[in-house]
């Protein structure tokens, strides 16, 4: 399991720094997300992964540490906020600018394109 | 009395509620007039707990009464109350500043500043960095909405850049914790700092990796070289007021570097001692290089007060990379004069700017100023001392961050690029400021559009003179100051003291 559970992460990691570098903001907005579930997931296994253990119930003798979840909680509450605070921006951004380039420059036209 | 502690971060959560609701939320007069009694209210809290931290040491205060290491804890040190009275302090001049006009320029500004200074005050106090990581993203999310505030263009272009990088920045932070807490199995940072030292085997370089992150994500929020290409753009398209206020949004990345760097990584911890601290080091010599081109290289007065933060913030470092009592010390009072210097000359620019028409702060031949010399004397009073010419702060220091340098035998290398770039700094800023206030094409119609200008609100003109009179008073108090400094440095070095005091670890 610990294997499946860090290529997981990994791959997660991976694509969103792929989606980041291509530098138009929906992308990026995407990786964002990507790069949060990751990280979200990396968090909840630094507490090590249990088979069978619970979160704390009420008489359980074994439970699996509470502290992870309770960080994975807090940051899945600000990576949500701030990712709509991203998909936000990035809308005025394509409004404002006309384009979803992170730098607002077109790419230079390809030579074989159509002139005039 | 003991719960004034938490109050520094929750009055001005309660204030910016109180902003928010109808009387104020409405009438513009009401608004500025409790904007700025609360933030006044906020510097007293402030003030009122520094007495107490000198009287009676540092206090820790366990919220909910949850008792660390698993309960959440402030830690009110001496530095971490220096710096929530000088956050409250910028945070009075800045609001005061806004009232002559520019708070109108989009909604909900005094909310918005109140829940920064929040963001700010509880990143100084906590003693958990997981909390830490949390008032992070409170203060960060309150200055992308600053940093959008009357914007244009150009100003939604480095919002974008400067979100991005950050949410990049706090998605690090989060695997640094995550990595830190694997292996240590504490949030706490005085526990973790105990628990560190006694690290054997491979969990040293899961920690290593752990801490190498941490030091990215302080580095980017501090602008430290590789890390720092959003800080011009952004300080230069933010409102005046707003990047007057976000000068002390780098020094909370240089706090959490001496504050995470001399508890988690300091000269006990065992293998992980003085970990990265040559990175620092070269990282903050480039910075201050970097950051001195970038002053000569300035064409407008406001990207050369950022490329000033720069050079501040790679100073800083490099002090704290040293990791010695001394250094410090010397760092907390650069750390003061800086912040309130590099906000007076943001503001300052900004009156210079409105009072030169179309030309505004780029640093060209252009009318004359309509009040040249209210300006042009606070202009001299913050230039001189930002360069760290005597009789001012600056050169205060200066001469000790030379001598501390001297004494830790590091100045082989850090004095010449130090003193060149304050060089630079001289004649850079010299050239604008002759540029800006003495070289005037004086036509006929000119003259008329200077005596057409708006002279300088009087709520503008206090609060700008408020910051650029701080630097002469830190002269006049040096000694007591420096004495003050060095007590914060030393209580920031004592782990036995920081144990004591949060109570309860093991």
């Amino acid at each position: 399991m610990e294997l499946l559970y860090s290529i997981c992460v990994g791959v997660l990691v991976a694509c969103g720094i792929f989606l980041i570098l291509r530098a138009r903001s929906f992308p990026i907005v995407l990786g964002l997300t990507m790069l949060s579930y990751a990280v979200n997931l990396f968090l909840f296994a630094s507490g090590r992964l249990w088979i069978n253990k619970a979160a704390i119930l009420s008489n359980s003798t074994e439970y699996a540490d509470p502290l992870p979840q309770a960080l994975v909680l807090t940051a899945i509450v600000i990576g949500f906020a701030m990712t709509a605070f991203a998909v936000i921006l990035a809308i005025r951004a394509r409004a404002d600018l006309g384009n979803d380039y992170v730098n607002s420059q077109e790419q230079p036209a390809l030579k074989t394109g159509k002139r005039n | 009395m003991q719960h004034l502690v938490v109050f520094l971060i929750l009055f001005p959560l309660i204030s910016a509620l109180f902003l928010l609701l109808p009387p104020c939320g409405k009438n513009v007069a009401i608004r500025r007039i409790s904007a700025c009694c609360l933030s006044l209210i906020t510097l007293a809290i402030s003030l009122i707990v520094l007495c107490q931290v000198i009287a009676q040491g540092p206090i820790s205060y366990a919220i909910g009464n949850w008792q660390a290491p698993f309960g959440i804890v402030l830690l009110a040190d001496q530095l971490a109350v220096i710096l929530t009275s000088l956050t409250a302090f910028l945070t009075c001049c800045c609001v005061l500043y806004s009232c002559a006009g520019d708070d109108n320029k989009g909604n909900f500004f005094h909310p918005l500043v109140q829940f920064l200074m929040m963001g700010v005050n509880g990143a100084f106090l906590t003693g958990d960095i997981f909390n830490l990581f949390v008032f992070f993203e409170v203060l960060l999310i309150a200055s992308y909405a600053l940093l959008m505030h009357a914007g244009d263009k150009q100003n939604t272009r480095a919002a974008l850049h400067y979100v991005v990088i950050n949410l990049i920045g706090s998605a690090i932070f989060l695997i640094a914790l995550g990595t830190l807490y694997g292996v240590v199995g504490s949030l706490n940072m005085v526990d973790m700092a105990n628990k560190i030292s006694q690290l054997t085997g491979d969990d040293v370089y899961i920690a290593k990796i752990g801490g190498s992150l941490l030091l990215i994500v302080f580095a980017l929020k501090a602008a430290l070289l590789p890390l720092h290409l959003w800080l011009p753009n952004t300080y230069s398209t933010a409102m005046p007021v707003i990047a007057a206020l976000f000068a002390i949004m780098t020094k909370v990345g240089i706090y959490s570097l001496l504050r995470v760097y001399n508890l988690l990584f300091a000269e006990n911890s065992g293998q992980l001692a003085a970990m990265g601290q040559n990175v620092i080091w070269i990282a903050a010599l480039a910075t201050i290089v970097v950051g001195a081109i970038g002053v000569l290289a300035s064409q407008n007065m406001r990207k050369l007060v950022s490329n000033l933060v720069l050079v501040s913030v790679g100073t800083l470092a490099a002090l704290v990379s040293l990791q010695q009592v001394n250094a410090t010390a010397a760092a907390i009072y650069y750390l003061v004069h800086s912040t309130l210097v590099c906000a007076a000359l943001f503001l300052l620019v900004d009156l210079i700017a409105r009072q030169r028409g179309k030309v505004a702060d780029r640093i060209t031949t252009g009318r004359a100023i309509n009040q040249p010399f209210i300006l042009g004397f606070g202009f001299f009073i913050a230039a001189l001392s930002v360069i760290g010419m005597p009789p001012l702060s600056g050169f205060v220091g200066k001469i000790w961050i030379l001598k501390t340098t001297y004494e830790h035998q590091a100045y082989q290398s850090f004095w010449p690029v130090y003193l060149t770039a304050s060089l630079i700094l001289l004649i850079a800023i010299t050239r604008a400021g002759s540029i800006v206030f003495w070289q005037n094409k004086n036509s006929p119609t000119d003259k008329a559009d200077v005596n057409n200008a708006k002279a300088v609100h009087p709520a503008q003109l206090v609060a700008t003179y408020a910051l650029v009179l701080a630097s002469p008073l830190m002269v006049i108090f040096a000694k007591p100051l420096t004495k003050f400094c060095q007590d914060a440095a030393m209580q920031l070095h004592n782990i036995q003291l920081l144990t004591q005091t949060v109570g309860g670890l093991s």
